[in-house]
């Protein structure tokens, strides 16, 4: 019964924009999504350069040239902390499993508390 | 007319053939990557553009070795199934989707099994 119009049904529209002022909650939660797809390529980028490792010198040199350069360097450095929003942020979806921390006020404190952890902890395993 | 109940498509007997379990792995992979992450990152960190030998050295240990190749395993197994919701919610053409979600399985394993292949190399290598 449920499916009987299947491929018919009328879509919801884009909320954020017309309808909706951008919110922490809204925002973090786009947020979390992009930096899973950018963990996607940034898991290739070390797989590659692990099978590299994993092959011989020669073809560690080259992988190594490309991590090692500035480009590499930065695309490394935003995966990092894409990795450890998505780290921080995702503990806050745990604890919303839980069914705490749902109340608006304090599921925004706990968003900005992510982003600003997020960054520290970047700079700290970054600078270590 | 279906005469299946929503309780029935619950249990796993609905059009997708599966109830919770895809939240279901991707709330237990989350879990375990949480552990994993702690004690993987460090070393990875600390690996990435050094020599060639001490890469080498680094996962010749068993202990960065099996915490690398658990953060492979678990992280591409979560991975693939986020990207599967991802393409879920945008490619509506349901051949295009298809592909798209076969695509994403198969990277997902060829990525994953050549990572865990590449350290359990240098592993028992060194």
């Amino acid at each position: 019964m449920a499916d009987v119009n299947r491929g018919n049904r009328p879509l919801s529209p884009f909320m954020i924009g017309p309808y909706y002022r951008p919110q922490w909650t809204s925002m973090l939660s786009i947020v979390h999504r992009i930096t899973g797809c950018a963990l996607a390529l940034g898991a290739v980028l070390i797989v590659w350069w692990l099978l590299a490792a994993a092959s011989g010198p020669d073809y560690f040199a080259s992988a190594d040239w490309v991590v090692t350069s500035w480009l590499g360097q930065l695309v490394l450095f935003g995966c990092l902390w894409a990795l450890l929003y998505h780290f921080c942020n995702g503990i806050r979806h745990l604890i919303w499993d839980t069914g705490l921390l749902l109340e608006v006020d304090k599921a925004e404190l706990a968003g900005k508390m992510t982003v600003v952890a997020s960054v520290v902890l970047t700079l700290l395993v970054w600078i270590i | 007319m279906s005469y299946k109940t929503d309780f029935g498509r619950v249990l796993g007997l609905g059009s997708a053939k599966q109830g919770t379990g895809h939240f279901w792995s991707q709330r237990v992979t989350a879990v375990a990557l949480i552990p994993i992450l702690i004690f993987a990152i460090w070393p990875l960190d600390a690996a990435v553009g050094l020599s060639y030998e001490e890469v080498r050295a680094i996962y010749a240990s068993p202990f960065n070795a099996i915490m690398l190749i658990l953060l492979i395993a678990v992280g591409f197994r979560h991975m693939q199934l986020g990207l599967q919701v991802v393409i879920e919610d945008y490619v509506s053409n349901p051949a295009v989707r298809t592909a798209a979600l076969l695509a994403n399985t198969m990277f997902c394993a060829l990525f994953g099994l050549t990572g865990v292949f590449a350290v359990a190399k240098i592993a028992f290598a060194g």
